[in-house]
């Protein structure tokens, strides 16, 4: 497993937000965390990214102890957040965002990587040097991603990011979520769109008031009653 | 040079490194508003290493760098505790207290003030000033520049990206102390003369609004709002006191239609004639595409 998560517990002064998650994710393996609002899925990958210290357990990346690292460690050993609301810095320019994500990087290798970039999303290449507020918000999410890319993260984890998106941009990303599997990058998705995220993952665990309900093969969340009607709502 | 346009080119030079101190906590997100007590403490710390000490001004200017920037570093850290209007507070209050102590104390001559002996020429102020002007303009081209406006854009947000933002904060705070104590030691050598009154919270004030009206954006911004405040109410000098009117308009005027200040980083990108190139061929590209 590249990513465990053993018997995580965060807390907010009494809000007893995560309790007790345990977790694996392989090298190659898209993984997605489902569940309501309040179930404790954006507090997990902020303890996970290191925004919040965890009250309990532990997390090994990639063979290590990396529970008590800071957020610029764990970005130094390729383990990357695409936080929730897209969250990149709408004043900075396109090309200045893209350099913030290889703020951690020592490398001479940056450049390039950006180029990489640009080939790939050719809008932002067009933008490169406008302020980001100008990209619209499948642009933004591109961004957001692009950012996290520049890491070379070996798991990558993303916090709803269909939220806001249309249909066509969705149906979009998780094509380039898959193929971004297909790169050799570990995904860790927490979702609410459950059916698209049940159709890229492999693996899916169902939280709820902080604790996995629910866990198994995409496959068998798919057709899972309980998921249905009793985390999600839909009949 | 006639004394008069020496004079003027003299404090311009003062007050734009003194601009620069202010400007690089302001383009990280920190509103100091104690700039005069900063200033107070370098101008002192050359008097008293000069006329007291007798310590030549290659020694009495750097060792009120050090002594400001060692200021700067450790006020940061109750500072750094407070937010937006309690930080502006927070600083003006230090501001304050170094005043009082300098007005009450007799090893610095209290309301008498201090005698300088080494005088320094207009040159030195020039060159300094140029020198930290292209010291700041380097450092917002940096790595570490990108990541003070990005805290100053959006804080969480940097420390995803694994920006130390407290790191990035105190070493501002604390190259401001140096700057402005370079500032203060210059103004000490060059005037020969200081007095506490001369620091107070007006100075403070005004330091703070030639980085905010010239725009916090740019490094550009202290150098665009030090030639407006220093030049416009000479030029407004023939109005008589009616300058003053005229220059509180223009300030409220200014803050009503730039709120980002004079020079913004559009407008910079706007002006340079590299981005004016590629954006065209940009706007070519597309229409091709299209």
């Amino acid at each position: 497993m590249l990513l465990e998560v053993e018997a995580l517990d965060v807390r907010y002064g009494r809000t007893h937000a995560v309790r007790g998650v345990s977790l694996g994710v392989g090298a190659d393996e898209i993984v997605t965390v489902l569940g309501s609002n309040g179930a404790g899925k954006t507090s997990l990958l902020r303890a996970l990214q290191g925004l919040v210290v965890p009250s309990g357990g532990r997390v090994i990346f990639d063979g290590h102890d990396i529970t008590k690292l800071s957020p610029p460690q764990r970005l130094r050993r390729n383990l990357a957040l695409v936080p929730e609301g897209r969250q990149i810095v709408l004043s900075l320019s396109v090309h200045e965002n893209l350099q913030m994500g290889a703020y951690c990087r020592d490398d001479g290798g940056v450049d390039r990587d950006i180029d990489a970039i640009y080939d790939r999303f050719p809008n932002l290449a067009a933008r490169r040097a406008m302020p980001a507020s100008v990209l619209s918000g499948g642009e933004q999410q591109m961004l957001a991603i692009s950012r996290a890319l520049l890491a070379r993260p070996k798991l990558m984890m993303l916090d709803e990011p269909s939220l806001g998106l249309s249909p066509l941009l969705v149906e979009r990303l998780f094509g380039l979520i898959t193929e971004l599997r297909g790169e050799g990058i570990a995904i860790l998705l927490v979702e609410q769109n459950t059916h698209m995220a049940l159709e890229v993952a492999s693996r899916g665990l169902v939280m709820e008031l902080g604790r996995v309900v629910l866990e198994g093969p995409a496959q068998e969340l798919r057709q899972s009653d309980r998921l249905a009607a009793a985390y999600l709502g839909h009949a | 040079m006639s004394g008069y346009m020496a004079g003027i080119v003299a404090i311009l030079c003062i007050n734009l490194i003194f601009a620069y101190a202010i400007f690089v906590t302001a383009a990280a997100g920190q509103l100091n508003l104690g700039g005069a007590g900063f200033q107070a403490i370098g101008a002192y710390a050359a008097a008293y290493a000069s006329s007291v000490l007798m310590q030549p001004v290659w020694i009495t200017i750097p060792a009120a760098m050090a002594i400001t920037a060692l200021v700067g570093f450790l006020i940061s850290f109750p500072v750094l505790r407070t937010r937006g209007v309690y930080m502006v507070l927070a600083t003006f209050a230090f501001a304050e207290v170094v005043a009082g102590f300098l007005l009450r104390s007799t090893t610095f001559g209290g309301a008498i003030g201090m005698v300088v002996p080494d005088h320094v020429g207009v040159p030195v102020l020039i060159a300094c000033a140029v020198g930290v002007t292209l010291l700041v303009f380097y450092l917002m081209a940096t790595r570490v520049g990108l990541a003070m406006r990005a805290i100053h854009d959006d804080e969480p947000v940097s420390t995803i990206m694994g920006v130390n933002v407290r790191a990035v904060q105190v070493a501002t705070f604390t190259l401001a102390g140096a700057l402005a104590g370079l500032s203060g030691a210059l103004y000490a050598h060059h005037f020969s003369f200081v007095e506490a009154q001369y620091f107070n919270a007006l100075l403070s004030i005004y330091v703070l609004l030639f980085v905010l009206i010239g725009g916090t954006q740019t490094a550009w911004g202290p150098l665009v709002g030090s030639l407006f405040f220093t030049l416009i109410p000479e030029l407004l000098r023939v109005g008589g006191s009616w300058r003053y009117v005229v220059f509180g308009v223009a300030i409220v005027l200014m803050m009503a239609i730039r709120p980002e200040g004079i020079v913004t980083r559009q407008l910079v990108a706007r002006l340079s004639p590299r981005n004016w190139l590629t954006r065209r061929k940009t706007v070519l590209g597309e229409r091709h595409a299209g």
